[in-house]
Order: structure tokens, then sequence, then C-alpha cells
């Protein structure tokens, strides 16, 4: 009994020092934001975002743009996960927190006291080893590949190969898309786990009859083949449409309405520069072109 | 089998596992330099590293792998110095010296990446501070104390017990022969073995990965305040080195020139490492040759 | 002369603060002391207590975590929380790494101690100094460069395996093995070879029948410390395993370890959430299991005084 005591005092010191620190840190940064923005003058502030490692070179590209725009505010731009991202904005220690998901898909993250932008679009479809040779999976099979209910590409009309499948860690936000929504929620069976696009490209070009899944940028040469799904090609177009399913937002939450350098820096992240310009060049799709929209639950509805 | 013959073969077992192992190291040498050589140039070390695009350097991360085992040996050596002090010359035999010894081999033996996940709690979590330099090499210093600790125990229980001796025989005090007799000569020593630590404090990654983080902010290097933001000086902002940037391209990176950027990164880690090596040596030896020779 | 001058300078100068320097200079090593016996305080209890969160607060069973072999923790409506798989993969390439760099690492140490100790410190010495100094993720790095598709065209299976992994392992605990051996060895009294060779003993018996059985407490304490050493190595085995949550059927399988379970998913994971409290289990496991290597190395440096 006496060490649990122990253990929930230590617990409640914790709690307290850190909702001293996320309040010292909150506070500290709210004034300096209030400076020089209401006037309509010079916008100044500093702001730490933090989350997604796949978003972070975006962000860390637009920061930097809008730093040379507004010489007085300073953006820090972290990486390390959305997981880290979602925790960290929730706590307070952050401005801005990045994910690949809906924060109401992670566990443990107050939903509702986070404010979400969405500021890309990025599609995702399965990429196999040239070799395979298949270019078109009907959803069904594709499932049975990556269930392991199929283990040889020949029944699914392609060569004589093993089928080796590449994944992605559990909590990985691609993962959970495309688990989502080109597997319709089936769990994978289990294969090679790597974090990095990179090198899941890698392994699927150098294996044969591997398979992964990508974000369409990364289908810049033949190494791998991307695979349409139901005959509907991975292409944006089709993506904006809503006719290609396996498609996820980039999020950047903040804790309530933004407001200041925040607000301004998520502005410049919506306007023509970054959506047409910046996206594009890493290969996401912009989020204002969208035709259909999606809710925390994946349900698709027309814009 | 006659006897001589088993001797024989077994010594030529033996001469074959030493060439086995010189020969893991100059491979690994080779192959390091061989790649990594061609992809070191001027520019590579003074460019910014990229996210995305390819023919990024390795600037920041390389100053951020000084900086941080700078700011941990300004730690960790006092601090591993006086505990080597206490152990060699105050512990007395019994349950406190135990106990402490016993903590130190729990730390030396600790996986770096335990120590990662506690620094993630303690100096990033609990205080607030983010990923941060100090961080960093606070995390740093609870796995290289240990090191130091026994290097400076060794050095200062190697020291001829006839110079501790005449110097407490003309009354002079415990501390102040400890700080005038026996650490000077302890000292090539302690510090041959410190530089030792310090190259592997240099290529550490997983104690770093959660809590220096795996990000640099745009840094100005004529920014000489430590207290700003983007000042390189700044111990509190994140900081990727070397060896996590490493890691970090090659599994969760997104630039094309994964292979070369790495190959030259590792290359450069390697060679520091190697003088690391050698000016331990070198100063070792150098100084030992002063004070014998004065002597 | 000028050395003593300045010696007998600063020695007449110490009678004056004569208490306080003393008081000063115990007070800052004992601090120090304190500093170390804390810091291992803390990290035990701070692991501890988050690491038994998901045990406490998310009702997970201990025996399911270490026994089961399914491991699901995003399956939303049963998730799965089986470490056996990653916990049979660390200690398989613990084990199985020990297994190649012992013989290596002793056989060097002898070589070093026993058979030629001039070219064993001009070479071996400087070449295992260095082998310590290469960061673990340069280790990784040429492991997934060159082992993994060697082994893929050479061998078979993906690359990613048991085998590249234990194989990595080997050459980092190498030097830990082998120069702890070495000075194992090397403390051995002169006396025993005298008195073997005598008898009449050749070398190779006089090591095999005399020093090496008188040497096991400490080469088996050798071997320990790399086994710890594997255990918690995190990045190199992460970069060449492949990181597949089964358990493996042969050497050539891809397989996991509580580490590489532990980098790959933190960063995803939230704060506080069940997912992430079990990979702080994870971390725990491997603190508990340091633990366990010093208590058997403290068992084997008993046995050394006897």
């Amino acid at each position: 009994m006496k060490s649990l005591k122990k253990i929930s005092l230590l617990m409640t010191i914790v709690a307290l020092m850190l909702f001293a620190a996320a309040c010292a840190g909150g506070a500290k940064k709210d004034t300096t934001k209030d400076t020089g923005d209401k006037a309509g003058k010079e916008l100044s502030g500093s702001l730490v975002v933090s989350g997604s490692s796949a978003m972070q070179p975006l962000v860390a590209a637009a920061a930097e743009e809008f730093m040379a725009n507004n010489p007085k505010v300073d953006i820090q731009v972290n990486a390390g996960g959305s997981g880290t991202g979602l925790s960290q904005v929730a706590e307070g220690s952050v401005q801005i927190g990045n994910s690949d998901v809906f924060a109401e898909e992670k566990q443990g993250i107050p939903a509702d006291q986070l404010v979400d932008h969405k500021v890309a679009v990025v599609g995702i479809t399965a990429a196999v080893n040239p070799g395979v040779g298949i270019k078109d999976i009907s959803k069904e099979n594709l499932i049975k590949v990556f269930t392991g209910k199929i283990t040889n590409w020949k029944d699914v009309g392609g060569k004589d190969q093993k089928i080796v499948l590449v994944n992605r860690p559990d909590a990985s936000g691609t993962r959970a898309v495309f688990n989502k929504f080109a597997l319709d929620g089936a769990t994978p069976a289990e294969g090679i786990t790597e974090d990095s696009s990179n090198t899941v490209k890698k392994i699927v070009n150098e294996t044969a009859g591997a398979v992964g899944y990508l974000a369409f940028s990364y289908f810049t040469d033949d190494k791998v083949t991307p695979l349409s799904i139901d005959g509907v090609e991975p292409t944006d177009e089709n993506v904006q449409s809503g006719k290609f399913p396996v498609w996820a937002y980039e999020h950047s939450y903040t804790k309530g309405e933004p407001s200041g350098a925040t607000k301004a820096f998520l502005d410049y992240l919506m306007s023509a520069d970054v959506q047409n310009k910046l996206l594009k060049e890493q290969g996401y799709l912009p989020v204002t072109k969208m035709k259909v929209e999606r809710d925390a639950k994946g349900n698709q509805t027309n814009k | 089998m006659n006897t001589k013959t088993a001797d024989r073969i077994a010594t030529g077992v033996f001469y074959c596992i030493a060439l086995i192992i010189i020969a893991i190291l100059v491979s690994l040498f080779y192959y390091i330099l061989v790649n990594g050589l061609k992809n070191i140039s001027l520019d590579f070390l003074t460019t910014p590293s990229s996210n995305v695009r390819a023919g990024g350097g390795i600037r920041d991360q390389l100053f951020n792998s000084l900086y941080v085992l700078v700011i941990t040996m300004v730690i960790a050596v006092p601090l591993g110095l006086g505990g080597g002090i206490y152990m060699a010359e105050y512990a007395k035999p019994g349950k406190i010296t135990d106990t402490i010894r016993s903590c130190i081999e729990v730390l030396a033996s600790l996986p770096s990446i335990v120590i990662g996940m506690f620094g993630l709690l303690m100096f990033v979590n609990l205080t607030g501070w983010g990923y941060t330099i100090l961080g960093g090499a606070l995390a740093l210093t609870v796995f290289n104390l240990p090191v130091i600790v026994r290097v400076s125990e060794d050095a200062i229980r190697s020291v001829p017990r006839e110079l501790k001796e005449a110097s407490l025989a003309l009354g002079i005090t415990h501390w102040h022969t400890i700080k005038t007799v026996i650490l000077p000569s302890a000292f090539p020593t302690i510090l041959t073995g410190i530089i030792l630590a310090s190259g592997r404090v240099f290529g550490e990654a997983a104690a770093l990965l959660f809590t220096a983080g795996l990000s640099t902010p745009r840094l100005d290097y004529a920014n000489w305040n430590p207290f700003s933001a983007t000042s390189p000086l700044n111990i509190f902002r994140p900081a990727e080195t070397l060896a996590v940037h490493i890691w970090a391209v090659n599994t969760q990176g997104l630039i094309p020139d994964v292979e070369e950027v790495s190959s030259g990164a590792a290359a450069v880690l390697v060679l520091s490492v190697l003088i690391f090596n050698l000016l331990a040596r070198w100063i070792g030896s150098l100084i030992h040759r002063k004070i014998t020779a004065t002597k | 002369m000028e050395k003593v001058s300045s010696a007998k300078d600063r020695l007449l100068k110490s009678g004056q603060d004569w208490l306080g320097g003393e008081f000063r200079g115990k007070a800052l090593v004992i601090l120090c002391a304190v500093i170390m016996i804390s810091a291992t305080i803390a990290i035990t209890i701070f692991l501890g207590t988050k690491g038994l969160q998901s045990f406490i607060k998310d009702g997970i069973s201990l025996i399911e975590f270490i026994t089961s072999k399914t491991w699901n923790p995003t399956d939303k409506a049963n998730p799965k929380y089986g470490t056996l798989p990653f916990i049979f993969g660390s200690f398989a390439v613990t084990f199985l790494s020990a297994l190649v760099a012992a013989p290596l690492g002793i056989g060097g140490a002898i070589f070093m101690t026993e058979i030629s100790s001039s070219w064993g410190r001009k070479i071996l010495q400087p070449v295992i100094e260095l082998l310590v100094g290469i960061p673990s993720v340069v280790y990784g790095f040429i492991g997934l460069s060159v082992l993994v598709p060697f082994i893929r065209e050479n061998i078979g299976g993906l690359g990613f395996s048991l085998l590249s992994g234990t194989i990595v392992l080997s050459i980092m605990i190498l030097p830990t093995v082998t120069s702890i051996a070495t000075d194992a060895m090397g403390s051995l009294p002169g006396a025993l070879r005298e008195g073997s060779f005598a008898l009449g003993a050749t070398r190779w018996q006089t090591i095999k029948k005399v020093l090496i059985p008188a040497a096991m407490p400490s080469l088996l304490t050798a071997i320990v410390l790399g086994m710890a050493r594997a255990f918690g190595e995190a990045l190199a085995v992460q970069m060449v395993i492949g990181n597949v949550k089964n358990l493996p059927s042969s050497l050539l399988d891809a397989s996991a370890t509580l580490t590489t379970i532990i980098t790959l998913n933190m960063g995803h994971t939230t704060y506080g959430s069940v997912e992430n409290n079990t990979l702080w289990s994870m971390g725990l496991i491997l603190l508990v299991m340091s633990f366990a290597f010093i208590l058997l190395i403290r068992y084997l440096s008993a046995r050394r005084k006897l």
C-alpha cells in the first residue's frame, strides 16, 4: 500500500510539473505572439511545429519562405512522428502538431480541444516489383494478397513468384490509411516492416515478388510499379474526384483556434503559393482542389 | 596425433583468429573510406542538409555532434572525476560503496535506448523543454559518467602509493594531496580515457533519438548569442547529430541520395573517431614523456 | 628545480585553508557519488512506473504480454499485446552473436597474451580499440548496404534476417569480449604457465588445460558483458533485421527485437496511449534484463575470488 501511495504521490508531482511547464511555455509564447499583430503592422512571434516526419520537409520549406517574408517571426519545425506531434500540441508545448491521421483516431488525445487544419492530401497505392508483371488488381485480390490468403502472384495474373510483403510500423499513419481504404480494415499479414518510404521503395525494387505501399510522389521512375485498384489508375485527378479511394489528409492541429503568427502561418500554408507550387514539388496534392472531403470516420462526401 | 602437432594446429588457429579480427577491421575501414571519401568534399561539409532534395550536406549535423559532445563533457567530466576520486580515495569498504559500485555497473550496462527513453521522460516531457541539446547532453552524461568514473578511479589507484604517503606524511590534508599530488600524476591516463570516451559519445545515436530530436532549426552561424533561437550555440534547440542523421536518412528519410549522404557521413564519423583515438595516444605519450622527463 | 619549488609552495599554501579545503573537496566528491546513485534510482523508478502502467492502468495481463505470440495493438476491437516474438528475437540475436563472438574474442585474447604478445600489442590491440570506436549506426549502415544484399543473393531469403542481425551484432560485441578476455588472461599469475611448461606440457596443452579453466569465470564475464551490449543494441539491428512480428522459423527469416519495435513505433504513438505504454513496458524488460546480466556478472566474479 505504501509503495502505491508513493507512486501516486510521484505521479501527482509529475503531473503538476508538466502542468506548470506547459503553463509557463504557453504563457511565454502568447505574450510574444500578441505583440505587433493586432496593430496590423509587422507580424512577430515565435512558434514551434512538431510531428509527422513525412510532413516535416513540406512544413519546413513553407516555414522558410514564410520567415523570409516575415523576418520577425521565428518558426521551428521538429520531426518526431505524428503521435509525438499530437501529444505535444495537446499538452500545449508546441503551437502546431502535424499528423498523418485524424486526431480522433489516436488514443489518449483530447480531439475536441484540437482544431484541425487540413493542409494537403496524399495519395497512396500499392507498389510492386516490376518483375511481377501486373499493373492492375481488384480490391478483393489486393486484400487477399496483403492478408496472406494469396501467396503467389500467378493467382492474380502475374508471374509465378512468391509474394513478399513490405509493411509499415503498426502505429504509422500511412499504414492506417492503407489498411482502412485499400484493405477495407483488414489486418495485413506479417512482412518486413520499414518506416521509410525510401527504404520500402528500395526493398520492393530489389526483391523479386515484393509488394508494399507508397505515396504517389515516389513513382517517379520505373523502379517500382504502382498498381491500379479495380481499374482506377492512381493519378492526382482520380484522387481529387474521389474515384481513387486510398488517400489521406495531412493535418496541422492547433489547440483551440489559432491566433497571431500561428494563424498567419496556417493561412500561408493554405495560400496559392504553397498549395499550387510547394505541395506539387514535394508530391502532395493541394487540399483546395479536392472535389470530395472526408471526416474522421472515413465517410467520403462530395464537396 | 601427437601433442606437438596439436600444439602447432592450435597455434595456427590462433593466428587465424587474429587475422580474421584484423581482416574485419581492415575491410570495414576500407569499405567506409572508399565509399565515403569520394562523397566528402568541402561542399558536403559546409552545406546544410536537405530533407527532400539530393545534394544536401552535413554542416549542421557535424556542428551538432561536436557541440553535443562538448556540452556532455562539460557536465560529465567534473562529475565523473569527482566520482572517481571518491571511489579511489574516500570510499570505505561497506554497504554504501557497494551500492555506488552497483550503480556504476548498472549505469554502464544500461542499453543506450533505455537511457534515451529515460531522457525522453525526464528531460523532454517532465521539464517541458522538448527536444534539446541540453537534454541530449544530459542523457549522454548518464551513459558516459560510469566510464569516466572508472577511468579516473583506475588512474588514481595506479598512482604510486609512495607519492601519496609522502605528501600525507608532510601533514598535507587528504584533499590537498589529491589536488596537488595525485591528480597531476594521474592526469595523462584520465585524459586518454576521456578522449576515448568522447569517441563513443560522438557516435551515439539511440540515446539522442528521443532527447535531442531528429531535426535542426535554421542556424545562423554569425549569431553567437546563445539565447537566440537561431544561434548554433543555443542549448535549448533540437539538434540532429551525425550518427542520428545516418540512421534517419536510412530509415525515415525522403532524399534520393541516401547512399551518398550516409556513406559520406559514416566516413566523417569514423575519421573523427580515428582522430580521437590517435589524439588520445599522442597526448597520452606526450604528457607521459614530459612527466617522466622532469622527474 | 622549478618543479620542486613550486611543489613546496603548493604544499606550504595548503596550510592556509586547511579545514575548508578538505571539507569542500569531500563534499564535492560525495555530491558526485550521490548524483550517480540518484541517477540510477531515478531511471529505475521512472521506467518502472511508466513501464508498469500498461499492466496496472490498461489492464494488460503480464503473462499475456510475455507469452502471447500476437502483437496487434492497432486493432481497435481486439488489440493484442503479445511480445513473445520480440523477446525471442532479442534473445536469439544475443545468444547467436555471443556464439560467434566468444570464440573469436577469446581466441584473439589468447593470441595477444600467450602466442605473440609483441604482435598483439602492436597490431591487435589498436585494431580492437578502433572497432570499439566505430559507431553502431555505421555498423548498421554497412550491414544494410553490404550484408543484406549479399545474403539475399548468395544464401537466400530476403536478406533482412536474423542472420544479418547476428553478424552485425557479433562484430559489434567482438571488441568488448576481446578486451575483457585479454585482461582476464593477462592477469593470470605467470607461475601457472611456468608450472605447466615445467611439467613438459606444450603451449596448447597449457592453454587448454590450465589457463582457460583458471580464467573461466572472467572469460564468462567477458561474454556476458558482450551479450548485455547485444541485447540492448537498437539502431544497427533495426536497419538489418527486417522487423517482422512473427516468430522466425529459420536463420534467414526476418525477425524483430524489443529494441527495434520501440524505435520504430515510439514517434508514431501518442503519449499516454496503451500502445505507447506497451513500448515503455518493453523498455522496462530491457532494464530488467540488464539488471539480470549484472547479477550474472556478480555471480561470476564471486566465483573468481574463490
